[in-house]
């Protein structure tokens, strides 16, 4: 067992953590208002290699290890959470899938202009009927001659507007149910595939969330993505990753709504005496503090099980579970803690909250989470 | 042929956190987090431009410190530089400015003998926690090398020979040009320094520990004992009082609340 981090991860957080403040807070509150995906944040992030860290450097990755990369998505979260999934929806759910279910000539095709950011990337399963209920998948893949046509539509794309790349699943075989579905890959400019409308959410407003429209959309046959069938397992693989990001995603918004708190109580002053003198808020916020701690070391695990290549589906789901409630947990005592400021826009704590939101419910609900931990302890 | 860079840079205690030993009138290193002096974050920044137009060019960081110093060549590399160099022996502990310099000098002498010509040799001004801007200085002379001092802008033309520096003065600048070899001292107006990127963080890392047999430096021009200068005493400033932010919607109105303070505090 081994609780420091080693220094290239040190590295890593002070190297993002400079970066956030610099970079990525200074434009927070702007694009959250305007609901404006933040480009110029993505180019940066491509410039420092943060859009492929947990990758091999032969495919133009940083040749990092995952908790390395959920120390990136904490700490962009821990300023802006719109800043966090981006990195966190391009890495897991898109370069990831292509890097372990490619072939050689698809990884090499893709991942260098992925992984250096020249390209984004998104991940499309959700559909108007199907969304914790994968099997329901209504898009159709139908082979003719050489090409894939692919008709229907897929709805809440984390990057959907900006992206390049797309994993996309689709039924090429609606009688075997889960074993029907097949993953491709899906470019933006392929006939027939358009952006639909674009969401207009609660929280993280900066990323931006789209329909993604097929319509006799014709792809190469070779942008089948794994086998033929492959796709259940190429979402559910793809996923458990992706808790990560998303688990590390709530635990940045928890740890940023708590620093600002600790400053704030430090400053106001109520009945003669700062905040952060009263027990009862002290004591509550101690608890803040434990559950956000054993959110990241589940978090951690979690990551460095994958890199083990070990099984870590329950212990990513288990991270996500604790993270995302604990991120609303904390984003809405600090709301309280701040009072009548708190619910202002003056204040980033609003943000937090209404950002934490969403970490209960995409890349697997909580009660999903619960059914995946669930279902390996009753396991036989 | 490569251009050839050396940077001279030091590890510094974070200056928001730092004590001082009542005793000894030094600084207490333990326990406080150390960061890359910043005027030499601007140093090695400089550098680092000029490799990104020329790739082929070869940045080496030369740095004096305690064996942990080398977390500072490793955040150096993760930047883009190309190797690192630390110099690090008991012999050199408590050196002054003249004993530092002397073990750069052999420390760059020794590179010299390995690696051949260098082109430039970067510093920053001064360090955040000695604040002497001697080392940089003392170096080129001892080195023998043309020297300008508080450079705020660099160019180098396409020969890689002809610089231009634009230096601060206190009421104005000096436009200098110059020749490598040569050394320059950075500061803060001349870049704002890059952060590092991932790739340097995960890659391979050049660091080089080296003592000062390695360095064959002349033991009685180094470390506490061979300093001609100790410090005489070092103390906390007692911080000043807190300023005061007058406001108002007009002019008029803030200038009239400064004449009532300042009448009501019988200066005027």
């Amino acid at each position: 067992m081994n609780f420091q981090l080693t220094k290239e991860q040190e590295f890593v957080r002070k190297m993002v953590r400079d970066f956030a403040t610099n970079e990525v807070e200074p434009l927070a509150a702007d694009i959250d208002k305007e609901h404006r995906f933040p480009v110029e944040t993505v180019e940066k992030m491509a410039k420092y290699g943060m859009l492929g860290i947990p990758f091999p450097t032969q495919y133009g990755g940083a040749g990092g290890d995952h908790i390395s990369y959920a120390i990136t998505v904490e700490e962009l979260s821990r300023v802006c959470a719109s800043t966090g999934v981006i990195c966190s929806a391009h890495t897991s759910l898109c370069c990831w899938p292509i890097f372990n279910w490619g072939n050689e000539e698809q990884k090499m095709k893709y991942l260098p202009d992925l992984l250096s950011g020249k390209k984004l990337g998104a991940f499309g399963l959700t559909e108007p009927n199907a969304g914790t209920d994968a099997s329901g998948q209504q898009t159709r893949a139908e082979l003719v001659g050489d090409k894939w046509i692919l008709n229907g539509a897929k709805v809440f794309i984390t990057n959907g507007g900006y992206a390049d790349t797309f994993v996309v699943m689709a039924m090429t075989d609606k009688k075997k149910g889960n074993h029907g579905i097949s993953a491709f890959i899906v470019e933006k400019g392929d006939p027939g595939f358009s952006i639909g409308k674009t969401e207009d959410k609660m929280g993280i407003c900066a990323s931006s969330t789209t329909e993604l429209i097929f319509q006799n959309c014709e792809i190469p046959a070779d942008r089948l993505l794994g086998q033929i069938g492959d796709g259940f397992k190429v979402a559910m693989s793809t996923l458990d990753g992706g808790r990560i990001g998303i688990a590390s995603q709530a635990l940045g918004i928890a740890q940023g709504a708590f620093d600002v708190t600790v400053e704030y109580m430090q400053a106001r002053k109520q009945f003669g005496k700062k905040l952060s003198q009263m027990q009862a808020l002290q004591f509550e916020m101690a608890d803040m503090k434990t559950r956000i701690e054993a959110a990241r070391l589940l978090i951690y695990r979690a990551a460095d099980m994958k890199d083990k290549h070990m099984d870590y589906s329950e212990a990513a789901a288990m991270a996500k579970l604790f993270a995302a409630e604990t991120a609303m947990y904390v984003t809405t005592k600090c709301v309280q803690y701040h009072g009548g400021y708190g619910y202002t826009k003056d204040y980033p704590v609003e943000r937090m909250m209404r950002d934490a939101k969403i970490t209960e419910i995409y890349e697997g609900t909580s009660e999903v989470q619960r059914m995946v931990i669930a279902g390996k302890t009753f396991k036989k | 042929m490569a251009f050839k860079i050396i940077v001279c840079a030091k590890q510094v205690p974070d200056t928001n956190v730092i004590k001082i030993n009542p005793k000894t009138g030094t600084l207490i290193r333990d326990g406080v987090p150390s960061i890359l002096n910043h005027d030499d974050a601007n140093a090695l920044e400089e550098a680092l431009k000029i490799k990104d137009k020329y790739p082929d060019t070869h940045i080496t960081v030369i740095s004096m410190g305690p064996p942990q110093a080398k977390d500072l060549l490793f955040e150096c590399i993760a930047k883009g530089a190309d190797e690192g160099i630390l110099v690090s022996d008991r012999a050199v502990g408590g050196s002054d400015t003249w004993a530092t310099s002397n073990t750069l000098e052999a420390a760059v002498l020794k590179w010299v003998k390995e690696n051949g010509p260098y082109d430039l040799l970067f510093a920053g001004r001064q360090a955040i926690d000695g604040d002497t801007a001697q080392v940089g200085p003392q170096l080129a002379e001892k080195l023998d090398l043309p020297q300008v001092t508080y450079v705020e802008e660099f160019e180098i033309a396409d020969n890689l020979k002809d610089i231009t520096v634009k230096r601060q003065m206190e009421d104005g600048y000096e436009l200098i040009e110059l020749q490598t070899p040569c050394m320059l001292t950075t500061i803060k107006e001349l870049n704002d320094p890059r952060y590092m990127n991932m790739k340097g963080i995960f890659g391979e890392k050049d660091i080089k520990v080296w003592n000062a047999k390695d360095i064959e430096v002349d033991l009685t021009k180094v470390g506490l004992e061979a300093s001609p200068t100790n410090v005489f005493r070092s103390f906390t400033p007692a911080p000043k009082g807190k300023g005061q932010i007058l406001e108002g919607d007009t002019e008029k109105e803030v200038a009239q609340k400064l004449l009532i303070n300042l009448k009501g505090k019988h200066v005027i």
